[in-house]
């Protein structure tokens, strides 16, 4: 397929930024708007925009359907794992606090891994949501 | 007795319970099924306003603390809504996987057509 | 020790969202299979000890992340929530090694991984709904419970299968968002969303019936009995039964509906009926009614029909009316009866379902015309579903004649006698569905069509087996049923105003 060559080159221009921009709003969460939902559904954008401009087989290959569908199941452990290994510290599920010595840092710690548990799920399911609605006219 | 200067002061309300009906209605009445998912697309969506307007204080900010604000908005609806979001995309997103199949399937997604076709096999 | 004793609400939940997550990860059948058994079987371990703990100790609440109700989330097992904990994991350990040879013929091979994912998340929703004292959470998990619902029920091999998720979505959500619709209703009222902490707002200053509460209280009606399928609102249930796969059908029909049930029951006498005088209020009047004619209306149309799996569906819906009936009386024999009635129908109809379930692996058909003199040729599977028949109509000697002596003496209590012989009635529209299937099953001359079925595996024979011998043993031995059931009926009841 013809794709055109102002959008093709543009895009593959603005796709670090946009995931440049992905990792700014991941985390500057802590102090403004943002978080690894926002994040994670901006990173997806850059695949999906990727693979309107440049064709699904480009995309493919920068993210793989079967590494993004792991993503997904992926970004559940970590969170889950997070509050599993709050239980393993001695502390609730889900608590934080000793993950490091002082109970601040560790809630901010704590809530930075879990971040990054959603923005691999979000990233994940969002791609593959829209990998699995174009592979079925195919 | 409810006035209507009593109405017009929750007008929000009212939005709110506008789009609650018309979501709800689409639902009920329309036989094609990415219709259907849009009615309840609308539906979830008035729920969403239902839980963020008593929340959201005029001349209120977000809440992070900071000397030079004394005013908040509560975060926990705006939270709760986030989450409500994420639900509602993932049943839509499953919603119109589903019609998808269906079309595949059966060839139509008028629901009375199929209705017809699943009577005759 | 110290990290799984004290923790154990927070690993009733977590082990099976971590296995959910495995499953995705791994994506191989067997290996999905596997997890699924291991999880399935620890969880009535982790329930039970729970339950133990309850009854020793009174209720156990946890705290996730270590923050304090009402601002954290607070998981809180009393009796009744301990009572559906061990119900739901117990079916699920129970029903699973049925799972494997069904779903591998009834599912297809590149599907099964997933099939045992969703069921994995399925249990972590239902699980989660029972311990969870959070209202907003249980809102979650209901969704979590549900989405996996519809794709555990779009996995049906027929094309029917697709539209049935579809509608069952459909409805499933309206539900849904119509009970967040009573929470956030309940949240502005109170400000709060933890159950125990609304119930103590709201208190005694809302004596004047606030339209506000009322309202909350209609729309988590509405949204809760769509859920588990209350008489008119049960639309989606006969078809997403009949075209879903065999084992979900078993699943489903023991667990889902039971624990919409035991939400309804939780806001009703835990929250509502705290806060204001419920009784007075016409609810508990439409439940009865919409009960009594669910007893008739679904028996009824069971009767006509001619699909075992649909039949069956249309007889669950009227053993919910049952159940609800019991919420309805709202007295302590009478929802003794219908808590007691949950497990009872759980048991029964999980077995009835696995019949069926082994019937089609034999067979390919579940139509009644297809099973004429099937019971010569699975004795044992057809004995299984005779005992769980009997257990629909509540012959004495079962575990429904318990739930409906319950009944009976809670409408007795209230001096309703009307309300003892309409139970005696729908039994005996009871005893027309069920002798009709009986009597094509033994006492026809079996067909050629059958000549080579024969009694399934043991793997799918033996939970079938526990099921119809808990359906006798229940029958006579009530003291984990309706023993629990009445300190949990009790504990309610305790609470009302």
């Amino acid at each position: 397929m013809n794709y055109d060559l102002v959008l093709r080159v543009g895009t593959k221009l603005i796709l670090p930024f946009i995931l440049l921009f992905a990792l700014y709003v991941q985390f500057h969460g802590d102090y403004g708007p943002g978080g690894g939902f926002q994040a994670g559904a901006i990173a997806a954008g850059m695949v999906i925009l990727l693979a309107v401009t440049c064709g699904l087989d480009l995309a493919h290959r920068i993210a793989p359907q079967s590494v993004v569908q792991r993503m997904v199941p992926l970004g559940v452990l970590v969170y889950a794992g997070t509050g599993v290994a709050g239980i393993l510290m001695g502390k609730n599920y889900l608590d934080y606090s000793p993950f490091s010595h002082n109970s601040a840092q560790g809630h901010e710690l704590g809530i930075l891994v879990v971040e990054a548990g959603v923005l691999i799920t979000v990233a994940g399911t969002m791609t593959s949501l829209f990998y699995a609605f174009v592979e079925r006219g195919r | 007795m409810p006035t209507l200067a009593d109405f017009i002061e929750h007008y929000h309300y009212a939005i709110t319970i506008f789009l609650m009906m018309t979501g709800l209605y689409i639902v009920v009445a329309r036989g094609n099924m990415v219709k259907k998912l849009v009615g309840l697309s609308i539906f979830q969506t008035s729920v969403y306003l239902l839980y963020v307007e008593p929340a959201k204080i005029i001349g209120g900010t977000a809440p992070i603390i900071d000397p030079a604000f004394t005013v908040y908005s509560n975060p926990l609806p705006h939270v709760l809504m986030l989450t409500a979001i994420v639900v509602g995309v993932a049943t839509i997103a499953l919603g119109l996987a589903l019609v998808v199949r269906i079309n595949e399937a059966y060839g139509t997604i008028e629901e009375d057509e199929i209705f017809d076709m699943d009577r005759d096999t | 020790m110290n990290a799984v004793w004290p923790h154990l609400p927070a690993w009733q939940v977590v082990i099976p969202l971590l296995g959910a997550a495995l499953v995705a990860f791994l994506r191989h059948s067997g290996a999905a299979f596997a997890v699924a058994l291991a999880v399935s079987w620890l969880m009535p371990l982790i329930a039970g000890a729970m339950l133990w703990q309850v009854l020793a100790t009174g209720p156990i609440s946890y705290h996730l992340g270590s923050w304090p109700p009402p601002w954290g989330i607070e998981y809180r097992v009393d009796v009744l929530s301990g009572f559906v904990l061990v119900l739901v994991s117990a079916v699920g350990a129970v029903v699973m090694p049925f799972a494997r040879r069904s779903v591998a013929f009834e599912v297809e091979d590149g599907q099964q991984a997933w099939f045992y994912c969703m069921y994995l998340l399925c249990l972590t929703g239902l699980l989660g709904i029972v311990i969870t004292g959070d209202a907003f959470n249980a809102f979650v998990f209901l969704e979590v419970s549900s989405l996996s619902t519809y794709v555990l029920v779009a996995l049906g091999r027929d094309r029917r299968a697709l539209l049935a998720a579809f509608q069952y979505l459909i409805l499933g959500t309206i539900g849904a968002t119509f009970y967040i619709i009573g929470v956030g209703l309940l949240y502005l009222l109170t400000g709060s969303l933890n159950m125990v902490d609304i119930a103590a707002r709201l208190g005694p200053e809302w004596a004047d019936h606030s339209r506000a509460i009322v309202a909350a209280l209609a729309f988590i009606t509405v949204g809760v009995s769509l859920k588990l399928a209350l008489f008119p609102l049960h639309a989606w249930l006969p078809n997403a039964y009949a075209y879903a796969p065999s084992w979900v059908t078993v699943f489903l029909s023991a667990t889902a509906t039971k624990v919409a049930i035991y939400l309804l029951v939780r806001y009703y006498f835990s929250i509502f009926g705290v806060a204001i005088e419920f009784r007075d209020l016409p609810e508990t009047e439409i439940i009865l009614v919409l009960s009594v004619a669910a007893m008739f209306v679904a028996s009824l149309i069971a009767v006509f029909q001619t699909d075992l799996k649909r039949m069956l569906a249309y007889s669950s819906v009227a053993q919910i009316g049952y159940i609800t009936l019991g919420i309805g009386l709202a007295n302590q024999a009478g929802l003794t009866g219908g808590l007691v009635h949950i497990v009872n129908h759980a048991l029964m109809k999980a077995a009835l379902f696995l019949a069926v379930g082994a019937i089609f692996f034999r067979v390919r058909s579940v139509r009644l015309p297809d099973l004429a003199g099937i019971g010569r040729r699975m004795p044992v599977t057809m004995t299984a579903f005779t005992i769980g028949c009997l257990g629909l109509v509540g012959t004495p000697g079962t575990s429904g004649f318990i739930s409906k002596w319950y009944l009976a003496l809670g409408a007795f209590d209230k001096g309703w006698w009307v309300l003892v012989f309409l139970i005696v009635g729908s039994s005996l529209i009871a005893l027309v569905y069920v002798g009709r299937v009986l009597e094509v099953v033994w006492l026809r001359e079996p067909s050629a069509a059958i000549a080579d079925a024969s009694d399934p595996p043991l793997s799918m024979l033996l939970p079938l087996v526990v099921l119809a011998a808990a359906t006798i043993y229940f029958g006579f031995d009530t003291g984990w049923t309706a023993g629990i059931a009445d300190i949990a009926a009790r504990d309610l009841l305790g609470g009302l105003r």
